[in-house]
C-alpha cells in the first residue's frame, strides 16, 4: 500500500499553502470510535422501551383477503397491534419532498403486496423476542396474485401490473416512458463505422452492508413533541416523510442522528423512523424498530440491478464515432430512489469521452422484487461497469492498446459533452498516464504528451444537428405500439448549436459571505468579493508560489514531471494525558446517562 | 490446474452533488465568548469523516487553528437544514456552505479586532494560529480571544455567520436529453492485475495501480481511507456481493454474512494509489468528494482482468468462480489474451 500526492500535476492552478486545508489532521471523532464509545442511535436506553417488527409477506405479488391477529394479541406482553388504517397518510414516494414522482408507496399495505417481504401489519411488544412470536402468529390468507421480475418482461405488453402509479410499469418522464438522451445522429455515423460493436451488461443488486442495520428509536417528548433518535443519512428527508406519512406538523418532531454506523446509501429510504414514531405515537412509549441482518439483506433497498445494451460505431484508428445505449435500471416495486438513477444514469453518457454522436433510451422499470435504492456511485456504477468493459472491447476489435484507447476518446477541456454541456475541469487523460507509470504499463510518446488541456478544437466544441423522435410516448408499449427499447431512427431534425442555460450556484445572499478570492487558494471564474476586499482583484487569483512549490507555469506531462514525494505521515497521534478526559471511559463524559455504557 | 496472470484496465469520471441541482445545505457558525468557533449542521457522518472536513473547512474559512473549532451536527432543533449525505454531495454542498457561513463570521470578527486595534479591518489578517495582526506589521496584534471576549463584553456585536449553498434546481429536456447534471466532475484510471485458477474458477487479486482526481485532498488521509477501502469495496462488488445471485430470479438469496460473501482482511487488495488534484471552481476550496467514485472503476477493471487472463467475457456482475468456469467450459479452456505492458 502506498500514497503519493502528485503535486507537480496541474501545480499552477493550486495553491498548497493553505494553513488547515491539506494537513492530514485526526478526525474529530476517531477516538469515540476506536475505543468503541461512540454514541449511535441504538445507544440511546429509554426506560420501558418498547419494540417493533413487521409482518410480511411471503409472496412477489398477493392480495390481502384478510388478517387474523387476535392470536398475537392474546400474547402477552404484546403492546399493539398495528394496521395500515393506523398510518393517518399512508402513501408516499421519497422524492415528493422535491415534487418529483407519484406518490405510489404505502407505509404498511393494503391491500395488495408487489415484492416478498413487503409489510402489512406490524406487532408493537415488550420484547423484541415477543414481538417476534406475535408476528409469527398472525394469520394472513393471500391470494397470490401473477408476478414480474424481468425488467424488460415487465415493460412487455400484457406483463401483469406492478406498481399502480405507473401502469406501464415503467416510470413516466413526460412525455415518454423512458429517458432520452439525442446528441447528433447515431444511425447515419454507424452506416460510416468501419467497425459496430456490440454488447449486454448486467449487474445484480447489491446490498449496502453496513455493520449498523437501519433503525430509530422514538419517544414521546414533553411539549406534545416526539424524538426520534435515527441512522439516517438525511436527517431532514426522514422527518420531513414522517411528517408527511404521520400527518404531524414538522415541528412536533425532534430528529437526532449524524453519527452512522456505516450507510453506503441504504439509510436515505426514511423508513424506520415513520414507524418507530407511529409506534411512540399509537403507545405513549418509547418504541425501537430496527432491522434485523436478514431484513437489512433482503427487504430493506439494495443498489439495484441494471442491465445495459450498448453499440459502438468506431473507425479503423479507434476513433468512436457514434454510441447507442439502451439501459434498464430495476427498481423493484416503489420508486424510492430509482427515478433519479434514470435522470443521473443518462447525463453520465457516454462516459468521459468525447463521441460525436450519442443516442441513449434508460427505463426505470417496476419489477415485482424489494424496491432499490440509493447506493454508493448510484446511477453510475453499473453504467461505468459496462462503459469501461465495452471500452476493452473496442480496444480489442481496432487493436489499439487499451489505455491509449481511452486517451484518444478521452474528453479535454472545452469539448462538447452529450448533455449540450461544455467540459471543464478535466484530468481523466492525466489519470490513465499516471495509473500506467505506475503499473510499468509503457505508453507511446503521443500518449505520454497528450493533455486534457489541450486537444479540443471548434468541431469537439460543437453541439451537432441532432436526429430527434417521438416514439416511446406513456402508454404506447403497453399497447404494442414501441417495437424496441433501443432508441428509434429519427424522424425529424433539431439545428446544430441548440441548447439552453448551464445551471451554476446561487450567488451569496450576502457580500460578507463570500469567502475573499485571495484566500480560496484556486481560480474562481467571476467571484465577487465583497468591496471592502476589492483591492486584491478576483482575476490573479493564483498567489505568488510559495516557496516549496516546484515552479510549473505550463502544464507539464507527467511522464516528464518528477513527481513530488508523498506527504510525509503526520506524527501518530499522542496518547492523552491522564485525567485529560476522565481515567475510566476516556472520551465519554463521567456523568453518563441515558446512553449505553460499555 | 493452471493459474493465469490477467491485467486489466478501466478509466471513469464521476459527478460530484446531486444530480440537477436543488439540493441544499445551510451552515450556521458562531463563536464562544473565549474564541472557539461551533459549526453547526444537519449533515451526517456516516464514517467518512463529514465532521472533520468541514471542522477543517471552517477553520481555514475563518483563519483560526482546527483546534478551536468544532463540529455539532445533525440534531433538528438546532442544526439547519441540510439534504443528507449522499450523491457526493456532502463536502460540496456543505462544505460551501461551511466557508459562506465562516466568511461572514471571519468578517464580522476583523471588525471586532479593527475596533480593538483602532484600524481598518481590511487591513487586518489572520495568522491561523489564533491571532489578528495589521498586515506587514505582525506586532500589532490581538489574540481571537481577546477579539471575541472584546465582541461579546464590550461590543456587543456576535461573531457568527449563515451559509447557504445550492446548485439551482433545473430539469431534463425530454427529447434531447439536455441537461445541467452538475457543476463537477471527479476522476480516476485503474489497472488490476490478477490470476484465475482454471480448475476453481477462483480469481485472486495481486495488485491495484491507481491514479484518482480528487479536486484537492482536503485532508489526505481521509481521502486515503476512502480511496482504500473504495478498492475494497470494488472487488467486492466485482467478484462476491449480490442480494439475488441469479438475477432475475430471486432465489438463494442470501440473509446473513456467511452467505452473504465479501473478501475478507487477508483479501485486501496491494494498492499503489496517486492522488490528483485539479481544484474544481466551484468547490470548498477546490476539493471534489472521493468517497463514490473511488468503487466504480475496480469492478470494469476486473471483469477486463479475467478476460485478459482466460479469454472469458464475465459480463453479469458479479464475476463468480461458476460463471468463469461456465465460460471456460463453453470455449474449450482458457484461451489467454495478449500480455499487458509492465505485467509482472
Amino acid at each position: 500500500m502506498s500514497v503519493e500526492f502528485r503535486k507537480d500535476l496541474f501545480a499552477d492552478e493550486r495553491r498548497d499553502d493553505l494553513n488547515e486545508i491539506g494537513k492530514p489532521h485526526t478526525r474529530q471523532d476517531i477516538e469515540g470510535h476506536v475505543t468503541g464509545r461512540t454514541a449511535y442511535y441504538d445507544d440511546h436506553l429509554f426506560d420501558g422501551l418498547l419494540h417493533m417488527r413487521c409482518v410480511r409477506s411471503p409472496h412477489h405479488h398477493a392480495r390481502v383477503r384478510s388478517v387474523d391477529a387476535s392470536a398475537a394479541e392474546a400474547l402477552p406482553g404484546v403492546r399493539r397491534v398495528v394496521r395500515p388504517s393506523d398510518v393517518p397518510h399512508n402513501i408516499n414516494t421519497l422524492l415528493s419532498l422535491i415534487g418529483f414522482g407519484e406518490d405510489d408507496e404505502q407505509l404498511l399495505s393494503d391491500p395488495i403486496v408487489r415484492y416478498r417481504g413487503e409489510p402489512v401489519l406490524a406487532i408493537i411488544a415488550e420484547t423484541e423476542a415477543i414481538a417476534r412470536a406475535a408476528c409469527a402468529a398472525v394469520r394472513v390468507d393471500w391470494e397470490v396474485l401473477p408476478h414480474v421480475l424481468d425488467p424488460e418482461e415487465a415493460i412487455a405488453p400484457g406483463a401483469p401490473s406492478v406498481n399502480p402509479a405507473y401502469s406501464d410499469n415503467s416510470f413516466t418522464y413526460e412525455p415518454y416512458d423512458h429517458v432520452k438522451l439525442r446528441f447528433g445522429d447515431v444511425t447515419a455515423a454507424f452506416a460510416q463505422a468501419d467497425h459496430l460493436i456490440e454488447a449486454e451488461y448486467e449487474m445484480s443488486p447489491i446490498e449496502q452492508a453496513p455493520i449498523e442495520t437501519c433503525g430509530a428509536i422514538a419517544a414521546p417528548e414533553t411539549a406534545d413533541r416526539f424524538v426520534c433518535h435515527t441512522g439516517t443519512q438525511a436527517l431532514f428527508f426522514s422527518l420531513g416523510t414522517t411528517a408527511k406519512l404521520l400527518d404531524l406538523p414538522s415541528s412536533r418532531l425532534h430528529f437526532i442522528g449524524g453519527t452512522v454506523g456505516g450507510g453506503f446509501g441504504g439509510k436515505v429510504d426514511s423508513i424506520t423512523e415513520p414507524m418507530a414514531v407511529l409506534g411512540a405515537v399509537l403507545t405513549g412509549r418509547p418504541v425501537k424498530f430496527q432491522w434485523d441482518r436478514p431484513e437489512e439483506m433482503q427487504v430493506g433497498a439494495p443498489r439495484g440491478a441494471e442491465r445495459w445494451r450498448i453499440k459502438d460505431g468506431v473507425m479503423a484508428d479507434g476513433r468512436i464515432i457514434a454510441r447507442e445505449f439502451t439501459g434498464f435500471f430495476d427498481a423493484g416495486a416503489y420508486t424510492r430512489l430509482s427515478s433519479y438513477a434514470g435522470h443521473k444514469g443518462t447525463g453520465h453518457l457516454p462516459g468521459p469521452y468525447t463521441i460525436p454522436n450519442v443516442a441513449s433510451n434508460v427505463f426505470c422499470v417496476f419489477t415485482n422484487r424489494t424496491p432499490a435504492t440509493a447506493m454508493r456511485g448510484f446511477g453510475i456504477t453499473g453504467v461505468d461497469f459496462a462503459i469501461e468493459c465495452h471500452m476493452d472491447r473496442v480496444a480489442e476489435a481496432t487493436g489499439l492498446d487499451p489505455i491509449s484507447l481511452r486517451i484518444l476518446n478521452s474528453y479535454r477541456d472545452g469539448d462538447m459533452k452529450a448533455h449540450r454541456r461544455v467540459a471543464k475541469n478535466c484530468a481523466l487523460v492525466e489519470c490513465c498516464q499516471v495509473a500506467a507509470d505506475k503499473a510499468g504499463w509503457t505508453l507511446s510518446a503521443q500518449d505520454k504528451a497528450a493533455s486534457s488541456l489541450a486537444g479540443s478544437d471548434a468541431q469537439r466544441a460543437a453541439i451537432p444537428e441532432t436526429a430527434l423522435d417521438e416514439e416511446g410516448r406513456v402508454g404506447a408499449r403497453k399497447e404494442g405500439r414501441v417495437a424496441s427499447t433501443a432508441p428509434a431512427p429519427g424522424t425529424k431534425r433539431l439545428v446544430a448549436g441548440t441548447h439552453g442555460r448551464t445551471m451554476e450556484a446561487v450567488s451569496v445572499q450576502r457580500p460578507d459571505m463570500e469567502i475573499l478570492a485571495e484566500r480560496i487558494g484556486h481560480a474562481i471564474p467571476g467571484a465577487t468579493s465583497a468591496p471592502a476586499a476589492a483591492a486584491p482583484v478576483a482575476a490573479s487569483p493564483v498567489a505568488p508560489s510559495p516557496p516549496a512549490r516546484p515552479a510549473a507555469a505550463t502544464p507539464t506531462p507527467p511522464a516528464a514531471a518528477q513527481p513530488t514525494p508523498p506527504v510525509p505521515p503526520s506524527a501518530p497521534p499522542s496518547p492523552p494525558k491522564p485525567f485529560d478526559r476522565g481515567v475510566r471511559r476516556p472520551g465519554v463524559s463521567q456523568f453518563l446517562s441515558g446512553s449505553r455504557r460499555r | 490446474m493452471t493459474r493465469y496472470a490477467g491485467r486489466g484496465f478501466a478509466a471513469i469520471n464521476y459527478p460530484i452533488g446531486m444530480n440537477l441541482g436543488g439540493d441544499p445545505a445551510q451552515a450556521l457558525v458562531h463563536s464562544t465568548p473565549d474564541g472557539k468557533f461551533m459549526v453547526t449542521l444537519s449533515a451526517i457522518d456516516l464514517g467518512q469523516g463529514m465532521k472533520s472536513v468541514t471542522r477543517q473547512i471552517a477553520a481555514e474559512a475563518l483563519g483560526v487553528p482546527m483546534e478551536d473549532v468544532y463540529v455539532d451536527t445533525a440534531d433538528s432543533d438546532t442544526g439547519p437544514h441540510d439534504m443528507g449525505s449522499f450523491a457526493s454531495r456532502g463536502t460540496h454542498r456543505v462544505g460551501n456552505a461551511v466557508i459562506r457561513a465562516s466568511s461572514e463570521a471571519r468578517a464580522q470578527m476583523m471588525e471586532a479586532a479593527a475596533e480593538e486595534l483602532e484600524v481598518n479591518a481590511t487591513d487586518l489578517d489572520t495568522d491561523g494560529q489564533g491571532n489578528i495582526h495589521v498586515k506587514g506589521a505582525p506586532q500589532r496584534k490581538i489574540t481571537v480571544a481577546e477579539t471575541a471576549i472584546a465582541a461579546q463584553f464590550k461590543q456587543g456585536r456576535t461573531l457568527s455567520g449563515r451559509g447557504i449553498f445550492l446548485i439551482e434546481p433545473s430539469g431534463v429536456d425530454p427529447d434531447t436529453g439536455e441537461m445541467s447534471p452538475v457543476t463537477t466532475y471527479a476522476h480516476a484510471a485503474l489497472i488490476v492485475d490478477l490470476t484465475v485458477d482454471d480448475e476453481t474458477g477462483e480469481v485472486t487479486v495481486d495488485k491495484i495501480n491507481s491514479a484518482y482526481e480528487v479536486g484537492r485532498a482536503l485532508n489526505p488521509k481521509l481521502v486515503e481511507q476512502q480511496l482504500i477501502g473504495g478498492a475494497w469495496m470494488g472487488v467486492s462488488h466485482a467478484l462476491y456481493e449480490t442480494t439475488e445471485p441469479y438475477y432475475p430470479d430471486r432465489a438463494h438469496g442470501p440473509e446473513d454474512f456467511n452467505t452473504y460473501l465479501m473478501p475478507g482482511p487477508g483479501e485486501i487488495v496491494p494498492h499503489d494509489i496517486a492522488v490528483l488534484e485539479r481544484p474544481a471552481a466551484d468547490a470548498p476550496y477546490g476539493g471534489k468528494g472521493p468517497g463514490e467514485m473511488c468503487a466504480n472503476p475496480v469492478l470494469p477493471a476486473v471483469a477486463n482482468a479475467v478476460y485478459n487472463a482466460v479469454g472469458v467475457r464475465v459480463d453479469k456482475l458479479p464475476i463468480t468462480p461458476e460463471k468463469i468456469l461456465r465460460g471456460l467450459q463453453a470455449q474449450g479452456g482458457a484461451k489467454p489474451g495478449p500480455r499487458r505492458p509492465g505485467t509482472q
